[in-house]
């Protein structure tokens, strides 16, 4: 159908790429045309087949079967699948949904069973396996225990936690109640226990309990009205509408409980715009489609009754069926750890084999003749140094931190929470903070290098003011006074004669009130009564006061206009609408809406006035209204030069034109247009074409100006972002004029950019190509690749690429016709595997093709992709994701962003005016592009910051801890014998060291928020990844290496030969254990120290806390108490007050941690002083830095203007309900053409593509 | 994650139920929050980490000089008995045939010893640091847990028991214990051959927590033989453990303290450990004045056969312990590093001072 022809006469060979048009729907994919047989799956293919992939059910033949009030049916036996061995389940699910993952008892298997998923968890259950074995076991069982069962412990609380949230949440929803017939009766039952076939009545602001099938409705025509926010995120009414046949039949309780009609549909399936079924009821079958189903999750608004059977149920509905899980994302450092976890368990096995081999000698050597070492076993020494192999394994655990990832959770968990507390990110007007969806990815955010922004609604605010206009080529809408004066002065227009006005009309131009009320110029009344008359607009009354629900924002803001001038819409009926001309109501029959599309570019309405005259009215783009414009007509000139004032003010401009038609005209002209749409293929042509015999000889009366504002602060962001070296590209659906006035409204295009657009692209490539294929062959596989610019450096430029040249440049367009000639006829062995290697060639081709477009694109400072499908968006992201390696972030606020959105490593949504989708399928929300900057140059840095000095000091502190162990070993015949106490060992981790640690990754900050923005070029640590690295990791690592050896050899100087002061030897093992995991503690506590840079009163409690702890503890499992409970448990009683006592060992003590600490104080002052980052300097000068700030803060007073920026559209109307005359036409138009106004999901879901 | 949870349902759409105005969701506007706690914010500055340098190495200098004189003022001398070059006395004791074994050493003292004097026997190249030996011992059963008593933990295979019977104290630690005897006699004078013995005491060498807390006989009031009669004494050992001093009935058992001084095992292969005190007389005269002096060793404990050394310690003790030059020339060797850097840094400051100042930053 609609696939091939958009295939073949869109992507004719021949023919230049359309800059008008976008590419294809994204409901016809390429994937429906490839065969199945493909071998070599496109790489382009990859991204935008994932997001397809939960549409392919769509084709499946209609096997769900349901019947009316008849619940006995669906348990039959034919509809049981079998789950497990016996037991059946049937295939119709119960409504009850369930969120939650866990019950009573499965939660601890269950999460144990996952958490144990985790490498490092499993990792850590081997080594407690390990210590199980006598002869290796060479701690304590709880050295690994306790701290392993405290992070399964925290991950599972949290886990519970949520859990039951979870639950609370099912448990409430699923308790919700709703009637439904049972025994012939309405009665209230809870949503768990509603059932497929089940005929249920709901009423006005019920949420729907599942998805149901409409019968009937109490509104006029079988409308019900609902609300799809928690769908789609429109917050505009969708209408619904019965079968004629259902909702004549059963509007009451007795019909509804007899009701037996027998549907059979397609299987549940995601796509929430598209149903496919038949009813059969009354021996007759009657199609169904998405028309007639009210899905779960959406509110029953504006209709008082309604009645449904349900179709699907709980889990089969469409919103559970969509809630599909998503791509698991995971940041750069997240991949970069996971190497350094693995590199450190490389050296771990490496450094416990040279001990074991160190001991197999030692025991060849030295033990074999130790008789007091005599086990009893003769074992070999080559056996004894394999058990010790094992030995270190499970001694030098530590060197994989077990609390690395728990704590890395623990930090982001805080981080998400600072994004969510932020009241610099609160927009208090829709009283929105920002949300950090996803708790995983906030130091990503200080990396970002590329972002990908939707225009609409995210650069944009989307909400359409009506500015000027032009009547009769008069422009009317700057400051004057009613006797045409311009005005210095700005006074608002008074609008309270006017009973409908809302008074939220911001006008300046006295003199068009002056003219309407006169009434001296009729088409001043004219144009106003237009646009009153010539919409889709619904209109709802709330306590007296008129409402309108549009479905574009530039209508409705028409409509209201017309209304605060005068000419308020106030009611419309099947075949009615009513208006109030300046406070008299006349109302109109309407005879035809010719509905707008985004081929027509206009709308037009036939209505017939009271006085029997017929007229057709008319208002879209001015291309296509002046080609339809009569000869004859005065004013085309002026309006025209209008239009260009208007576009070069950047204001979206819509024509107004209107005719007058003969009563025969018109029956002619009617009959034609009934047989069109009742028409059973191309119907949309046959429309369009009837549509074009009206529309033509039409009158013009002038052109609106509508004013899209740009959300505040957009160009200050932008170019701050762009300081940070982030750069912005912008995908949009608008027409490239539009795309390229916003680029100049926001800043991303100045005066001196040039600008290249497709063609030069295409032909940059090509010349490209050219090239590398004459040099490629043999040599271009040995020569390294040469980076060669396309672009001499030093020019700003900028990129303006449309949909259709994208397709072009990318070679998307031919790989989608070879496909469809090739998949025909597959003969011979031979042509195949010619046929496979063209491919090839062809896949090889396009990739080349696709990374030189990434790299020009890449020179460029700024790219605007326009008139883009959201699959191409996803796309773009892709690309540079791949070829650039380069981490991306897109935000975006509708449906249609949801792909690039998911695509990107980050996708950030906006809550605003488009509502939920793409903050549904987003990392993080928030309600205004201008806090991007906010949460880039402030959380994302410094998330970046903190979790980089996190990890680098994690490492740090277990090398420096472990490492003890080795050096030890060289002194105790590589017996991997502990260095330390057993408790200790068990503790460090959790308690001496975590804390400090933890609280520097949480609240640690370089330079203040202020200063971060104030210099958006500290953001490129970040993004060079120079913060944590492999070299950085290393440094680290050594660093650990180097305290260990200080840690160790110092107190071993220090016992080698000494005695205490009171003659006791104190160099027995447990004081040397003792002296030196206090120097240890002390060592990495003071460590951390330095390196917070924002100590708060927490940072400094926690740190001298750790210590004063290690202390306490030490001296409760060394005292007496304790060994007389337990005497094998602890043995170190007495040591630590012993040891303690001693100056000699606190002298040993600090000396150990001077060594430690001073080089790096050096080190660290050192590269301040002669290699100073930015960072430093702006540290150094924080305080005139600030006094500065406050300096500038108290200037800029005086200069705050207000500056509003506007974009520019050529025209930006948008789809209407062209796809409702088209689909339902046949059965419904025969009654009325207002049908028209009824809009469905489907074109809802067409108009987010064009948004 | 999931897309779909049930609060979202129920919370409806951005803007919330169209009931619930008066909530709102706006953060607090608390310090913590938003991240504006007060904050010390440090910075490495010439004007705080020179002076750091500069105070470190002013004060570590005078530390490790005393600590070094301290440490030169001990005396100290030590005595090897192995007995390993043929031309030691001791080294007829090494042929394994000669049960009781006893030599003589004679030695000299060149300057006397004052004050507490310390007798140690020092061990080289024993492992007791060693994780099979460190572990094999059983504290409950040092503790004087009864039930321990008669049976001993598994780590003190294959010393747990002998003929049946739990060996009291079990463990290789236990096993090995150190049996030499050593007593020490002053040559008078030339003239008088007959030597003086000096005292030696043998109670208060461990530390107070092992003996009262840490290693108890077993309850009861029955004498001690009573207590250890369903015990057997470790392999090696000569005696029971109820007759380890014949001459005191209350350092006997477990509470031992030269058997307690052996459990402390030691850090490092090479150690030493208190063996007797020699308390001083009075002021007038020196614990050991200088002269001739021998010393009679019953040599029982095999070392030779691991390539170990045997020696006999008499050291003086200061207010930071005894002999060992290391930590006082650690202490002025960083303490003069730390001063040298400090002129490093100062130096360096100086020459890179000039370059900053807000201007510099370049973003």
């Amino acid at each position: 159908m609609s696939t091939e022809r958009d295939s073949e006469t869109t992507f004719d060979e021949e023919s230049q790429p359309n800059d008008e048009v976008v590419p294809y729907s994204d409901d016809e994919t390429e994937d429906e045309l490839e065969d199945q047989g493909s071998t070599v799956e496109p790489e382009q293919n990859r991204v935008n087949r994932e997001a397809e992939k939960k549409r392919e059910t769509f084709r499946k033949d209609c096997t769900w079967q349901v019947k009316a009030n008849d619940r006995k049916f669906h348990e039959q036996p034919h509809f049981m699948n079998t789950k497990f061995f016996c037991i059946k389940e049937s295939k119709y699910a119960s409504n009850a949904i369930k969120t939650y993952k866990y019950n009573g008892f499965t939660f601890l298997p269950m999460n144990l069973f996952e958490q144990f998923k985790r490498a490092a968890n499993f990792y850590f259950l081997i080594l407690l396996i390990l210590q199980a074995i006598p002869q290796i076991s060479t701690l304590a069982w709880y050295t690994t225990l306790v701290p392993l069962l405290l992070v399964l412990g925290i991950t599972a609380i949290k886990d519970l936690v949520d859990d039951v949230a979870r639950h609370k949440m099912d448990k409430e929803i699923n308790n919700r109640t709703c009637e439904v017939i049972k025994d012939g009766r309405f009665k209230i039952i809870k949503w768990k226990d509603i059932q497929v076939g089940d005929v249920i009545r709901l009423k006005k602001n019920d949420f729907i309990p599942a998805d149901i099938l409409l019968l009937s409705s109490s509104e006029p025509n079988s409308l019900c009205y609902v609300e799809t926010a928690e769908l789609d995120g429109e917050t505009n009414l969708k209408f619904k509408m019965a079968l004629e046949i259902t909702d004549q039949y059963l509007q009451i309780e007795d019909n509804l409980a007899t009701f037996d009609g027998f549907i059979e549909c397609e299987e549940p399936n995601n796509r929430l715009d598209k149903f496919t079924g038949t009813l059969f009821w009354k021996n007759q079958s009657f199609p169904l489609d998405a028309d007639k189903i009210l899905l779960r999750g959406c509110v029953i608004r504006n209709t008082d009754v309604c009645h449904g059977l349900v179709i699907f149920a709980g889990a089969d509905t469409k919103i559970m069926k969509n809630s599909g899980k998503t791509r698991f994302k995971r940041t750069k450092i997240d991949y970069l750890m996971n190497y350094m976890v693995y590199t450190i368990f490389i050296v771990l096995i490496l450094v416990s084999a040279g001990l074991a081999i160190g001991h197999a000698y030692w025991e060849a050597q030295v033990g074999n003749y130790s008789w007091y070492l005599y086990d009893g076993e003769n074992a070999t020494p080559s056996y004894r140094g394999f058990l010790n192999f094992w030995g270190y394994i499970i001694v030098l655990n530590t060197m994989v931190p077990i609390s690395l990832y728990v704590s890395v959770e623990v930090i982001r968990l805080g981080q998400s929470h600072f994004i969510n507390w932020d009241l610099q990110m609160y927009y208090a007007e829709k009283d929105t903070p920002a949300k950090a969806r996803t708790t995983t990815l906030n130091e990503q955010l200080g990396q970002i290098h590329y972002i990908f922004s939707d225009k609409t609604g995210t650069l944009t605010q989307n909400i359409m003011t009506f500015k000027k206009c032009c009547i009769n080529g008069t422009i009317y809408g700057d400051h004057r006074d009613a006797s045409q004066h311009s005005h210095s002065k700005i006074e608002l227009v008074d609008f309270s004669w006017n009973t409908f006005a809302d008074g939220k009309l911001a006008f300046y131009d006295h003199y068009l009130i002056e003219q309407i009320q006169s009434g001296k110029e009729p088409e001043v009344r004219q144009f106003f009564f237009l646009l009153s008359i010539c919409h889709t607009v619904m209109v709802d009354r709330i306590d007296g006061q008129i409402n309108y629900q549009a479905a574009s924002p530039d209508e409705g803001a028409l409509v209201n206009a017309a209304r605060n001038f005068g000419f308020a819409f106030l009611a419309r009926t099947q075949n009615t609408i009513t208006v109030s001309e300046l406070g008299s109501e006349r109302t109109y029959n309407v005879l035809a809406i010719l509905d707008f599309n985004s081929d027509r570019k206009r709308m037009s309405i036939i209505v017939r006035t009271p006085e029997g005259s017929i007229r057709l009215y008319c208002k879209g783009a001015d291309t296509v209204i002046y080609e339809r414009l009569h000869r004859m007509n005065p004013t085309k000139q002026e309006t025209q030069d209008a239009l260009d004032i208007f576009a070069s003010e950047t204001l979206r401009t819509l024509c107004l034109c209107y005719k007058e038609i003969e009563e025969k005209e018109f029956t002619e002209w009617n009959n034609k247009f009934m047989a069109a749409s009742v028409a059973s293929s191309n119907r949309d042509e046959a429309l369009d074409k009837v549509y074009e015999e009206i529309e033509k000889d039409l009158i013009l009366l002038g052109a609106t100006a509508i004013e899209d504002k740009l959300q505040d602060g957009v160009p200050e962001t932008i170019s701050k972002l762009a300081k940070a070296d982030i750069k912005i590209w912008v995908l949009t659906g608008d027409k490239k004029e539009t795309a390229e006035n916003i680029g100049f409204a926001c800043e991303l295009l100045t005066e001196d950019t040039t600008i290249c657009y497709g063609e030069d692209i295409n032909s940059l490539l090509h010349t490209r190509m050219e090239n590398q294929r004459n040099r490629g062959g043999v040599s271009a596989k040995f020569a390294p690749p040469v980076y060669e610019p396309f672009f001499p450096p030093g020019e700003n430029r900028a990129l303006i690429i449309t949909g259709s040249w994208l397709n072009e440049i990318l070679l998307e367009k031919k790989t989608k016709r070879s496909k469809i000639l090739k998949l025909k006829f597959p003969r011979t062995e031979e042509e195949r595997r010619m046929r496979s290697q063209s491919r090839r060639r062809l896949e090889e081709k396009k990739e080349q093709r696709q990374k030189n477009f990434v790299d020009l694109a890449c020179e460029c400072s700024a790219v605007i992709c326009c008139r883009v499908t959201p699959k191409q968006k996803a796309m773009v992201v892709d690309l540079v994701k791949r070829y650039k390696k380069a981490i991306t972030l897109a935000i975006g606020d509708g449906a249609n962003d949801v792909n690039m959105i998911k695509t990107a490593h980050i996708g950030v949504g906006i809550s605003g005016q488009e509502g939920m989708q793409a903050v549904m399928s987003s990392d993080y929300s928030f309600a205004q592009f201008r806090y991007l900057q906010r949460l880039l140059l402030v959380h994302g840095r410094w998330s970046y910051i903190r979790m980089c000095k996190f990890l680098r000091y994690f490492f740090y502190k277990n090398f420096a801890f472990t490492l003890v162990h080795f050096w030890y070993s060289f002194f105790n015949g590589y017996s991997a014998q502990t260095a330390y106490e057993d408790w200790f060992i068990t503790l460090y981790n959790v308690l001496y060291s975590s804390l400090p640690v933890l609280l520097m990754g949480l609240l640690d900050q370089d330079v203040s928020d202020k200063l971060s923005l104030r210099f958006p070029g500290l953001y490129v640590v970040g993004q060079r990844d120079l913060l944590f690295n492999y070299k950085r990791f290393f440094v680290s690592l050594l660093h650990g290496v180097l305290t260990s050896m200080v840690l160790f050899f110092i107190p071993l100087g220090a016992y080698l030969q000494t005695v205490g002061q009171d003659g006791e030897a104190p160099s027995d093992y447990q004081s040397f254990a003792v002296t030196v995991a206090s120097a240890l503690v002390i060592t990495v506590n003071f460590q951390i120290g330095l390196d917070t840079s924002y100590w708060t009163f927490v940072n400094a409690f926690s740190i001298f806390g750790s210590i004063a702890l290690y202390f306490g503890i030490m001296f409760d499992f060394h005292s007496a108490g304790i060994h007389v409970l337990f005497p094998s448990a602890f043995q170190f009683t007495g040591t630590a007050s012993n040891a303690l006592r001693q100056p000699y060992i606190w002298l040993t003590i600090i000396l150990t941690v001077a060594v430690c600490l001073l080089p790096v104080v050096a080190i660290r002052f050192l590269s301040m002083t002669i290699w100073p980052s930015e960072s430093d300097k702006i540290q150094k000068h924080r305080k005139r830095l600030k006094a500065e700030e406050q300096w500038k803060r108290r200037q800029s007073v005086f200069r705050r203007g207000v500056s509003s920026r506007r974009s520019a559209y050529a025209f930006s109307h948008q789809r209407g309900y062209a796809d409702l005359i088209s689909s339902g036409r046949s059965i419904r138009k025969k009654r009325s053409p207002l049908d028209a106004i009824i809009a469905d999901g489907t074109a809802e879901y067409r108009r987010t593509v064009e948004s | 994650a999931m897309n779909y949870s049930a609060k979202d349902e129920v919370d409806g759409g951005p803007a919330g139920p169209p009931g619930g105005a008066a909530k709102t969701r706006r953060p607090d506007n608390t310090a913590f929050k938003q991240q504006r706690l007060p904050a010390w914010q440090p910075i490495l500055t010439a004007g705080t980490v020179l002076p750091t340098f500069f105070i470190i190495g002013l004060i570590f200098i005078p530390i490790g000089i005393g600590i070094f004189v301290t440490s030169n003022n001990i005396r100290e001398i030590e005595i090897d008995y192995t007995g390993t070059e043929p031309s030691s006395p001791c080294n007829k004791c090494l042929s394994p045939n000669v049960t009781s074994c006893a030599c003589t050493i004679n030695f000299t003292l060149k300057q006397s010893f004052e004050g507490n004097v310390f007798m140690y026997y020092g061990l080289s190249n024993f492992y007791q640091n060693h994780r099979r030996y460190v572990k094999s011992r059983d504290d409950s059963q040092l503790n004087g847990d009864p039930s321990a008593l008669l049976n001993p933990s598994k780590e003190c295979e294959p010393y747990r028991r002998n003929e049946d019977r739990p060996i009291a104290p079990c463990g290789a630690i236990a096993n090995s214990m150190f049996n030499d005897t050593l007593e020490l006699y002053l040559v008078a004078n030339e003239s008088d051959p007959k030597p003086i013995p000096i005292p030696l005491k043998k109670k208060g060498i461990a530390w107070w927590t092992d003996k009262n807390v840490k290693f108890r006989n077993p309850p009861g009031k029955e004498s001690l033989e009573e207590k250890f009669k369903d015990t057997i004494k470790p392999v090696n050992w000569h005696k029971a453990v109820y007759e380890l001093d014949p001459e005191d009935e209350s350092n006997n058992g477990f509470i031992n303290e030269d058997f307690i001084v052996w459990m402390r095992t030691a850090a490092l292969p090479t150690f030493r450990k208190l063996y007797r005190l020699i308390e001083r007389r009075d002021d007038l005269h020196p614990t050991l004045p200088a002269g001739q002096y021998f010393l009679n060793i019953t040599y029982n404990y095999p070392v030779h056969s691991f390539d170990g050394r045997k020696r006999m310690i008499l050291s003086t003790i200061s207010w930071m312990g005894g002999k060992n030059p290391f930590l006082g020339i650690a202490y002025i060797t960083i303490g003069s590093i730390s001063f040298l850097l400090g002129v490093v840094l100062l130096v360096i400051n100086h020459k890179y001072r000039n370059s900053s100042n807000t201007a510099d930053i370049t973003i």
